[in-house]
Parts: structure tokens; C-alpha cells; sequence
């Protein structure tokens, strides 16, 4: 299984991918996990992804399972990965780059609609709504995780393990992943 | 126990366990987390030093008591360790000498990607290459023991993917060592031509018996499959190649110099078609070329960039499958890294991109100044050569002033050197030190400019500006980095100097020093006309609605410089 985290530096996707192989690892898999930093971050676009099962061999995804992605225009940057038949969960915010409005391409009007073109497997997820429920903006990464779970096989008390082996904001995070979700079952 | 580790933290984890006594590094990117994770063992005396050279110098000090020692730089920063690295190959050491190189294949992060492999060859250093986080691990216990055992440093070279991709590792307890203890050993750490002489041949010989020695280590091993096809391979591309063709015969290198070549021999007599996956530099086929055999790699599998289990695969074999990605490129903006809002960055290099004036750049975060819409910089070539460039450029280009830009950490790492010089050759230039108190573009590290060690210790803090002064710039002065104003007179005022000039310009990293950021400011949208002026600034937190300048609140840190470039006061 190769899931693609993607979202903009300081949106969490590191995070997201972390509590993502923990709760692998905590399943008893092989998991193995990538990322950029350094120049990578500040204020750009963020990846990583998480690959796990009985073996893996390379920390990079050639194509996902599951892309789960913290905002909407950066859906785009990697959707051409997903495998046939993979899904998309997507959160419904728009952080618009300073290139859009000093280059010549600016924000698209629907990035949903481009991202259909690619896939019709789409779920577009309200996690700010969500986050600001659970008590913090911030955790739209944790919620995005939650609905990203749902095509995860991995039993409950395994999420609430990987979540509580952080050490932090415990509560917090558990009630946003939950709430993220529920969201999408009830979809 | 088992841990989700990075590669970078395998190696901190290792150094603690096979009781590593010293660390020593200077920030570098994908390098920088192993001292940073070695610092939370409080068993080793961890420290960050103002350049490579330095904790290259200062780790093989500390080799001589006897103590095990650990260096990590990122590539590029052995090349500025280079000259101690180069002979203490000669000199060898006492207690076990790691040497962490951690390479950019595809420049992540990097101003090149130069195959670190290379060096071990150049200075006769015996090399291990992990595959993966556990073998980062492991492979910290191993260069400690060949470091003791052939008396000489041992280069871990790892790359990007291995620092910064997780995975499963099996951690132990710490074994703690006894220090041996210094002793005097003039004709060893004297190297004199007298000396070195004979210590060129005592090289010679250790190299030799670690040629046989890379033949019966452990973790180079056979992996045997269908015998048509024989890879041989080695780091985080053996990962790929397993991916690619799992059903190939494999011998698997973790000792990459000296090269096994007894097991080299045997493999490839086993098997039809020998190929050598590895990524940048035909570092191991050349090697192979050597001993006689017939061998294909770079014929096949890309010299530049990084390599996937997708290029591997597709490099090896005829039908290529590139139906999986679409090459469908959706037109959307792109989200490069930016100077952050209230970055104490800006307003230097909104003004000299005001005064047009040529600027030599440096490595951090500032680079970025470079790019639209402030376009204020020419060159970045390596760390320090803002001054030196500067200082090479004002002597053959005569009526022009040159301005060189530099980071407080990279001026200490190396800007003071160049300074000196220009002030002996009485050069024309003005230097800006960005001095922001901390080495931020690699995740936020303490330097002699902070005024604390990496334990938190408090310790002297650097004076840049006597520093400065007592070099020879008398002209040297510091301006507060958002006061627009003054920054665009001090830059007037010292470039109409004839001589050198310093121009420190201090303001704390607001992503570090979270306690200065203040309230958000608004545009009043009737006072706004659109005129464009504050996107000069290229300040991510001013975004633009209908042509008319919006604060995005949730980015804005109040730092108020479009206040100060805004002539119809639209920002309150």
C-alpha cells in the first residue's frame, strides 16, 4: 500500500505521513516512509509518502494507492501518480501562491474539476471546518488522515495507538482524526 | 525494541550505542539531524562547530585521546573539511572515526550533487554505504570497529534518501568504552614530509588489508536469483534494483571502497549479464572495468539525478512502461520555497533590488532573494564566496561597486577569511551581513552569534561588529532589518564610500524567535488603489484580490514593511 501525503510547508504533511507509518509499524508491517527537507519547506510544496506491507524495498512511491492531499491546487501536482482505481481525499482549502499573482498562471477556478479529469474517485473533505470543531485550525492534517483511514484496513485501536504513541496533544488529535473519519463514512 | 527511525536518527542512535564519546558537525542539509538527535544523548559531548573543517580537525583532536568520535556534514561540506580529511588518512587515528557524508543525488538542497564515493578513493578511506535506516545503524557499530581495527577514519557516506526516509530499526543498549587516553606519537601525528613519507607506504599497506577485509564483511552479500541477469549494487539504489527486478541475482555492497574483489569475481562468473546499479558517478563500474571484468551500468541507468525503482526498471529493460504516469502537465502555480512573512531578509533585498546595484550572494535562506519579485541577487557559488566574489569582481569590474550579501552563520562558517582579504587589498565593496542570530535554512541551529552552545549552554556571543571593526572596517555599521529607511541610506551612503564596507543587518528570524511576531495588519480597501508597490516585496502574506493588496491574516507576523512601502497608507 503507497499513500502520497502532499500539502504546503507548514501544513502538517510530515506529520500526517508520520502518524500514518506508526500506525503501520504498529500493525506488525514493514513500512518506510519519505521526505524532503531544507530547501523543500518554507512556505513550498511539501511530499512524502508512506509505503507499507510484508516487504518494502524503496522509501519512494512510483504510484499511490491513496494521495492525500492538504490543499487543493497541490492535489494536481501528483494526481498523475495515483494508480487506476486509486482514491483522493482532498481537503477544501485553497493557500494561494505568491506566483499566482505575480506570474502569468493564475489560481485555477475549480481545481476539483481539473483533478476529475484524473480521477472520478474524489472525496473533497471540509477538514478546517472539522479542525476548528476539534479545537485547533491547525490539525486540518490529522483530520485529512482520519478520512484518508477510511480505505485503510487497520482497526480503530490501532489509529488510537499510533496517535497516543506521540506523546502529544493526544485528545486533540484524536478527536480530529476521528471526526475526519466519520466524515467520510458517512459520505 | 523497535523504533520508526529516519536515517538520520539511525546514525545518532548508533553513535550512542556503539559509545560514540564525541560529535561534532556544522549544519547541513540532509546532514544536519544526526547531531541534533546525537545532542538527546546526554552520554555524548555534542557539539556545533562553525565549519567542517573545524569539527573535522576537532573530532580527529579528540580521535587522539582514544575517544570514539563522530563528524556529519552534508557533501559539499567535505569539501571544505577536505584538507584535514585528506591526511589524517596518513596520520590515522586513535579512537574508532566516523565520518558522516550525507550526499544530495537530484540537489534537494544542494548547489551540486558531487559523489561523495569519490573521496574515499581520493584520500584511500575505507567506505560503508547503508541501504536503510537499520543499516545506518549497524553500520556506525562497523566503522567504528574497521576505524580501531586499520587505524584510519571511516567515511559513512549516506544520501538523501537514506537521512531523511523512516524505517523499522531494531535499537540495543549502549556498550560505554573506556577512553584509552592520549599519548605523544611524534613520527604518527607529525606529518612532516619525513613522516608522511613513511606513513604513505604505512597507508598503503592498511588499505591493502582492508581490500581483504571488504571480501569477508559481513553485510556484502550474495542474493541469489535467476542467474541471467546479475545486479550489483549498493546503498539506497540496491532498494530500487530489488523493487525493479526482484527475481535477479544480486550481490549487494556495503563495503563500497576498498571493493570486494574476490566476491565480485565469483558473482560475476556466475551469472550471464552483469550490470552495476548505482546512482551518480560510475563509481563501481570503473573500479570493476579495472579488475578485467565485463560489466554495463552507465550505458543503461542515468549519471545525473536521483534514481527510482520507476528509472531503474525502465533503464533495464526494453519495454518501457511509462503508461503507469501519465505525463499530463496540469497548468497550476507553483508553490516555490519563499522568504517567509517577516522574514528580516526582505527589506535588504527590496532596496538593492531598488538600487540595482550588481550583488554576490551566499548559501541560506537569502538565496531566495534571488528569485521574483525582488531579483536581487547574481551569483551563489558556494559558502563564503559572497565576499571573496565580490571582492574579485570590484577589482576587474572598475566603475561598478559590488555588494556582497551573507548570512551570520555563513559569515562565521567562512566570510571572515574573505573580508580580511579584502580589506588587505583594498578593496571596493560593501558587505551586508544578514544577521539574524541563528543558522535558519537548515532547521534553526544555535552559532557563535547566538550566544549558546547546542546543549543550551550559554556561552560568548560573537560581536560581529568589533569583529568587523577589528579586521580593518571602520566603516561598519548596524541598521534594524525591517526599517526600510534606513536601510536604503545606509546602502546609499556606503556605496558612495571608496573602500570596504560592512553593513550588519539585524533582525531575529521571526520562524525562530516566535516571541516577536505581532498583530496581523489589514488593508483599508478604499485606500488601496492597486498601484502594486507592496508586492514588490514578495511578502506571501500580501495577496492580491481584483488587483487591490489583501493581507492574508492567518500568514501575516505584523513586521510592517508594507506599512513602509505603501504611500496611501492602506495598511493599518
Amino acid at each position: 500500500m503507497d499513500i502520497l501525503f502532499i500539502g504546503v510547508g507548514g501544513q502538517g504533511v510530515l506529520f500526517a505521513s508520520e502518524l500514518m507509518a506508526r500506525a503501520a509499524m504498529i500493525n506488525g508491517l514493514d513500512v518506510k516512509k519519505s521526505e524532503v527537507h531544507g530547501m523543500a519547506q518554507r512556505g513550498g510544496s511539501v511530499v512524502s509518502g508512506v509505503r507499507f506491507g510484508q516487504k518494502v524495498y524503496s522509501p519512494t512511491i512510483e504510484t499511490a494507492n491513496v494521495i492525500c492531499s492538504l490543499e487543493l491546487i497541490e492535489t494536481l501536482r501528483i494526481i498523475n501518480y495515483l494508480k487506476p482505481g486509486g482514491k483522493v481525499f482532498v481537503n477544501n482549502q485553497r493557500i494561494i501562491p505568491m506566483t499566482a499573482f505575480i506570474g502569468d498562471v493564475p489560481y485555477p477556478d475549480d481545481p476539483v474539476q481539473m483533478a476529475k479529469e484524473f480521477s472520478n474517485n474524489i472525496a473533497l473533505v471540509n477538514a478546517l471546518d472539522i479542525a476548528k470543531d476539534s479545537g485547533n485550525p491547525r490539525i486540518i492534517n490529522v483530520v485529512m488522515l482520519g478520512a484518508a483511514s477510511t480505505v485503510i484496513d487497520f482497526s480503530e485501536k490501532i489509529w488510537q495507538e499510533a496517535i497516543e504513541s506521540i506523546g502529544k496533544f493526544v485528545e486533540i488529535n484524536k478527536k480530529a482524526f476521528f471526526a475526519g473519519r466519520r466524515l467520510v463514512k458517512e459520505i | 525494541m523497535q523504533k520508526l527511525l529516519s536515517g538520520n536518527e539511525a546514525i545518532a542512535r548508533g553513535a550512542y550505542e556503539y559509545g560514540v564519546h564525541f560529535a561534532i558537525a556544522y549544519p547541513g542539509t540532509p546532514s544536519t539531524e544526526i547531531l541534533e538527535n546525537i545532542a538527546r544523548y546526554k552520554e555524548i559531548k555534542a557539539e556545533w562547530s562553525i565549519n567542517e573543517k573545524v569539527a573535522y580537525e576537532s573530532a580527529w583532536g579528540a580521535s587522539l585521546t582514544g575517544a570514539r568520535v563522530l563528524t556529519a556534514m552534508k557533501h559539499v561540506g567535505l569539501n571544505v573539511a577536505a584538507d584535514p580529511f585528506m591526511t589524517s588518512a596518513y596520520t590515522g587515528i586513535n579512537g574508532g572515526f566516523v565520518l558522516v557524508s550525507a550526499d544530495d543525488p537530484g540537489m534537494w538542497s544542494s548547489q551540486n550533487e558531487q559523489d561523495n564515493r569519490n573521496y574515499a578513493k581520493f584520500a584511500k578511506v575505507p567506505m560503508l554505504e547503508p541501504s536503510d535506516s537499520q543499516e545506518a545503524k549497524d553500520f556506525v557499530g562497523e566503522a567504528l570497529h574497521i576505524s580501531e581495527e586499520f587505524d584510519i577514519p571511516v567515511l559513512l557516506r549516506i544520501s538523501t534518501r537514506i537521512s531523511h526516509s523512516k524505517g523499522i530499526v531494531k535499537t540495543g543498549e549502549r556498550k560505554e568504552l573506556p577512553i584509552k587516553g592520549y599519548e605523544k606519537n611524534m613520527k604518527k601525528y607529525v606529518i612532516l614530509p619525513v613522516n608522511a613519507r613513511v606513513r604513505r607506504v604505512d597507508l598503503k599497506r592498511r588499505i591493502e588489508r582492508l581490500r581483504k577485509f571488504s571480501d569477508k564483511f559481513e553485510y556484502t552479500k550474495f542474493e541469489w536469483g535467476k542467474q541471467d541477469i546479475g545486479i550489483i549494487t549498493a546503498g539506497t539504489s540496491y532498494q530500487y534494483a530489488k523493487e525493479a527486478l526482484p527475481e535477479a541475482s544480486f550481490l549487494k555492497i556495503s563495503m563500497t571502497y576498498p571493493l570486494p574483489e574476490e566476491k565480485i569475481k565469483e558473482f560475476a562468473s556466475k551469472v550471464k549479464r552483469l550490470i552495476v546499479v548505482e546512482e551518480l558517478d560510475p563509481f563501481m563500474e570503473e573500479q570493476i572495468k579495472v579488475m578485467g571484468i565485463r560489466v554495463e551500468g552507465k550505458n543503461l541507468i542515468p549519471e545525473i539525478g536521483e534514481l527510482s525503482t520507476k528509472i531503474v526498471r525502465e533503464s533495464l529493460s526494453k519495454t518501457e512502461n511509462r503508461k503507469l504516469i501519465t505525463n499530463n502537465r496540469v497548468d497550476i502555480p507553483k508553490r516555490p520555497p519563499v522568504l517567509c512573512p517577516g522574514c528580516p531578509h526582505r527589506a535588504v533585498f527590496y532596496i538593492l533590488h531598488k538600487l540595482k546595484v550588481p550583488v554576490t550572494g551566499d548559501i541560506g535562506c537569502y538565496t531566495l532573494g534571488a528569485i521574483p519579485p525582488l531579483n536581487a541577487i547574481d551569483t551563489c557559488l558556494c559558502m563564503g564566496a559572497s565576499i571573496s566574489g565580490a571582492s574579485g569582481l570590484s577589482k576587474m569590474a572598475k566603475d561598478k561597486k559590488i555588494v556582497g550579501v551573507i548570512g551570520d552563520s555563513t559569515f562565521i562558517h567562512s566570510g571572515i577569511t574573505g573580508l580580511i582579504d579584502c580589506v588587505y587589498n583594498k578593496r571596493d565593496v560593501t558587505i551586508c551581513i544578514l544577521d539574524n542570530r541563528i543558522t535558519a535554512m537548515t532547521g534553526h541551529q544555535v552559532n557563535p552569534g547566538t550566544g549558546v552552545t547546542l546543549n543550551g549552554e550559554q556561552t560568548h556571543t560573537l560581536d560581529i561588529e568589533a569583529l568587523c571593526r577589528t579586521i580593518g572596517v571602520s566603516h561598519t555599521r548596524v541598521v534594524d532589518a525591517l526599517d526600510i529607511k534606513e536601510i536604503r541610506r545606509a546602502f546609499k551612503e556606503e556605496l558612495e564610500f571608496k573602500g570596504v564596507s560592512v553593513i550588519i543587518a539585524r533582525g531575529y528570524c521571526i520562524v525562530y524567535e516566535r516571541k516577536y511576531i505581532k498583530s496581523p495588519f489589514k488593508v483599508v480597501p478604499e485606500k488601496c488603489n492597486g498601484c502594486g508597490a507592496c508586492f514588490d516585496l514578495g511578502c506571501p502574506a500580501i495577496e492580491k484580490h481584483d488587483k487591490k493588496a489583501v493581507i492574508n491574516e492567518v500568514l501575516c507576523v505584523g513586521c510592517g514593511l508594507c506599512l513602509q512601502v505603501c504611500k496611501f497608507d492602506a495598511f493599518e
